[in-house]
């Protein structure tokens, strides 16, 4: 056999100046024989650390053999055991500070291309046509009500369908996924296979109830008249806005708005599609997460000639992928390090003309351990541009506590569980994801999800609290 | 999928009324409350306003005014058709205190362009909750106009005015409310829906009056459950969300001015859309 190559096996992309003027995918995903030379890089560690990186424990090392001897659908399935949704976290997952930071690989060299692995198996089932659906057990004659269908609520109600109780799915919006359908864009991660994913837990006897907003049509404490215990996964959907002057001029978004018009509502095929979106020609989104890279991305392919990103610290600090930052740059989005906005600028017509910023020099670091951005004094500067995006969080959605006074908050208006099961403050109801974290990531989402899953299961089979 | 039962026009295509049977929503939804609609797979979100429920048979009723494309499309469908997506009640209900009855108070109701439609639902709810009704009513013209009788019934004294003056008084609104405000010192509150324009003169004229105000506030929407802040308001000087902080705020602390600017925000859109619609 020839020495491995220190490197990831390279994934072919789509070259940044065309997939600007398109939707589609950038990666195009391992081949076989690509997914098979990568999977012959791992070493077989005896005690994998990479399993302790993974939020759902999945057998990495074991799917990862079985690529390599070219066993792909014994690896999907071992896959699923653990992760009902491959295809979507091996996009999305921030393997680099997950999975592949624990390599032993990556030491001296590039770690296992794990995340990458793991969509290979997955679309190549997918694009076979034969997704495979666990064995459903006999009812168990309980019911379960999960509240979002995000990545919390769909690992929740994949796992209690496989344990066998009857699980309704409430979604507020007109299509199912949460985050993953109105948020991260179509050229991250595709719609079609997000429904495709979903589609499995209809097989699996879930139901979906779409248009449902809870805490209007129902209230948390109807829903447990008609069922044995609920889960709480409605996700952090509150967007914070900076709070300066000009921020309600025409041409400012939330990154929540404009990440719905264009991904939910398809804006970018307006007007086939009915739902308008704002086409700046220069764009400002503000804050340095995934989602501010999302906006200026989308907006590049919604004709933007300017996409800047303005971040508050240095690119040390971006809480975003790296990959995803690379993406940005490859695209052609430009960085403005350590400024913050201070005022909108707008015309007499009530439209953003300019953003006026602070410049920033870093501080000692604050209680997250980053260096805290501090204001230099007469240094603020104007940048000329006609929309702007604020991408700088949210809060949990306030809509089931506001209307449930009895369910325990903390100062940030999460929901308090109890981290080892998922309990909230109020006897069978359960909660994980972002509502729990506020903005975090798919994957603990996904994590959170198996954790109250597996709090459900022993509650219904004890009946103590 | 939510059937049409029943489509008539109000004012000759221009102003329809449809009831969809929503059973769950029919069971649910408030006076002060809305829907949001998406009529079909490559359809926009709307809000619409519920006029009146019947809880009994599942139906509630919405009456909206062909403004552009989506009202459209959506004055095209025929009883026994589907809308796609109803999603509701959204918003929060006419406050509870309000509805208790106001002692020897009375209560204005002012009514503008399709405003009337929910201005009746709720006060129809006041009414219910044994207050006196001033009813105030106002269009462009005689065809715009509707629930006249239905208003009529509920209140205690009733006024119509028209632009053109082709029925009831000629002019605006604001003319009989000042009238009012003027010869009865017992008006509790007043409660304005209609265009930006109508609700911010009823709240200069009532400020000087200094009786309070509430308005309904109607920005541009999609999700409708607080995820975006596509319909933010600045009301008292703080940002808030229409859709689940109102609609109806203190008219008096409301910004209208800029609600009215940004109430524009699509408006060559909008018109893109119906271009392409005819081609």
């Amino acid at each position: 056999m020839a020495k491995s190559s220190p490197k990831k096996t390279p994934m072919r992309e789509q070259p940044p100046k065309e997939r600007i003027k398109n939707y589609n995918e950038v990666p195009f995903g391992y081949s076989p024989e690509e997914a098979v030379i990568e999977a012959e890089r791992c070493i077989k560690c005896k005690k994998p650390s990479c399993i302790e990186g993974c939020p759902v424990e999945i057998d990495i090392q074991g799917f990862i053999a079985l690529i390599a001897e070219k066993k792909f659908k014994e690896g999907i399935s071992l896959l699923k055991k653990k992760n009902i949704l491959p295809a979507l976290s091996g996009r999305v997952c921030p393997q680099e500070t997950q999975c592949e930071q624990k390599c032993v690989l990556g030491v001296k060299n590039e770690p296992v291309a794990i995340g990458r692995l793991e969509r290979f198996l997955a679309d190549w089932e997918r694009e076979k046509g034969e997704i495979e659906v666990p064995p459903i057990p006999e009812w168990t004659g309980k019911k379960v009500a999960v509240v979002g269908s995000g990545p919390s609520g769909i690992t929740v109600a994949a796992d209690l369908a496989q344990t066998g109780h009857k699980v309704d799915l409430f979604e507020a919006l007109h299509q199912p996924g949460g985050v993953l359908t109105y948020g991260i864009p179509e050229f991250r991660l595709p719609k079609a296979i997000v429904l495709k994913e979903i589609d499995s837990l209809k097989k699996m006897g879930v139901n979906i109830y779409l248009n449902s907003v809870i805490g209007q049509i129902k209230s948390l404490n109807e829903l447990l008249k008609e069922y044995d215990a609920v889960f709480l996964g409605t996700g952090a959907g509150l967007p914070w806005f900076l709070e300066v002057p000009g921020e309600n001029l025409n041409g400012i978004y939330s990154s929540n708005e404009y990440l719905t018009r264009s991904n939910l509502m398809k804006a970018y095929l307006f007007p086939k599609y009915k739902t308008p979106v704002i086409k700046g020609k220069r764009v400002a989104t503000v804050g340095g997460g995934n989602v501010a890279m999302d906006c200026a991305r989308t907006a590049l392919r919604l004709g933007a000639e300017k996409s800047i990103i303005i971040y508050r610290r240095s690119r040390t600090e971006m809480p975003a992928r790296s990959e995803e930052v690379h993406h940005a740059e490859e695209e052609g989005v430009i960085f403005q390090f350590l400024s913050n906005p201070c005022a909108f600028i707008g015309d007499k017509n009530n439209w953003v003309r300019e953003v006026e910023c602070v410049r920033m020099k870093l501080g000692d670091p604050d209680a997250s351990g980053r260096r805290k951005p501090v204001p230099i004094p007469d240094a603020n500067f104007r940048m000329p541009i006609d929309l702007a995006i604020i991408a700088i969080g949210n809060s949990p959605n306030p809509l089931i506590p506001s209307t449930t006074p009895e369910l325990q908050l903390n100062k940030n208006t999460s929901v308090v569980i109890n981290p080892a099961n998922g309990r909230t403050s109020i006897k069978g109801v359960f909660a994980g994801g972002d509502i729990v974290r506020g903005g975090a990531t798919v994957i603990l989402a996904m994590g959170d999800g198996r954790i109250a899953s597996k709090g459900i299961n022993e509650y219904l089979q004890t009946g103590i609290w | 999928m939510f059937q049409i039962v029943r489509k008539h026009e109000m004012a000759k295509g221009t102003i329809i009324s449809l009831d969809i049977s929503t059973p769950e929503i029919a069971r649910k939804i408030k006076a002060g409350q809305f829907v949001i609609i998406r009529v079909n797979q490559t359809g926009e979100r709307i809000p619409l306003t519920v006029a009146d429920k019947d809880t009994f048979s599942g139906i509630i009723t919405i009456i909206f005014q062909v403004v552009g494309k989506s009202t459209a499309l959506l004055r095209s469908l025929k009883i026994g058709d589907s809308i796609r997506d109803v999603v509701g009640p959204l918003g929060k209900p006419v406050e509870s205190e309000l509805l208790t009855p106001l002692k020897s108070g009375t209560i204005i109701m002012v009514g503008g362009g399709t405003g009337i439609a929910i201005l009746y639902h709720i006060a129809k709810a006041f009414k219910e909750a044994s207050n006196n009704i001033i009813g105030i009513i106002g269009a462009k013209n005689k065809d715009l106009l509707f629930l006249e009788n239905e208003m009529n019934a509920i209140c205690d004294e009733f006024t119509i005015t028209t632009d053109d003056g082709s029925h009831g008084e000629k002019g605006f609104v604001t003319q009989p409310l000042e009238r009012y405000l003027k010869e009865k010192k017992d008006i509790q509150l007043v409660y304005a829906i209609g265009p930006v324009i109508m609700m911010k003169n009823v709240c200069r004229i009532t400020k000087e009056f200094e009786v309070p105000t509430m308005v309904s506030l109607n920005p541009i929407m999609i999700d409708g459950t607080g995820m975006c802040g596509g319909c933010r308001v600045t009301v008292d000087n703080k940002i808030r969300f229409c859709c689940v902080d109102g609609p109806d705020f203190d008219g008096h602390k409301v910004d209208f001015d800029e609600l009215e600017k940004r109430n524009s925000l699509y408006r060559d859109d909008e018109k893109d859309c119906i271009l392409f619609s005819i081609k």
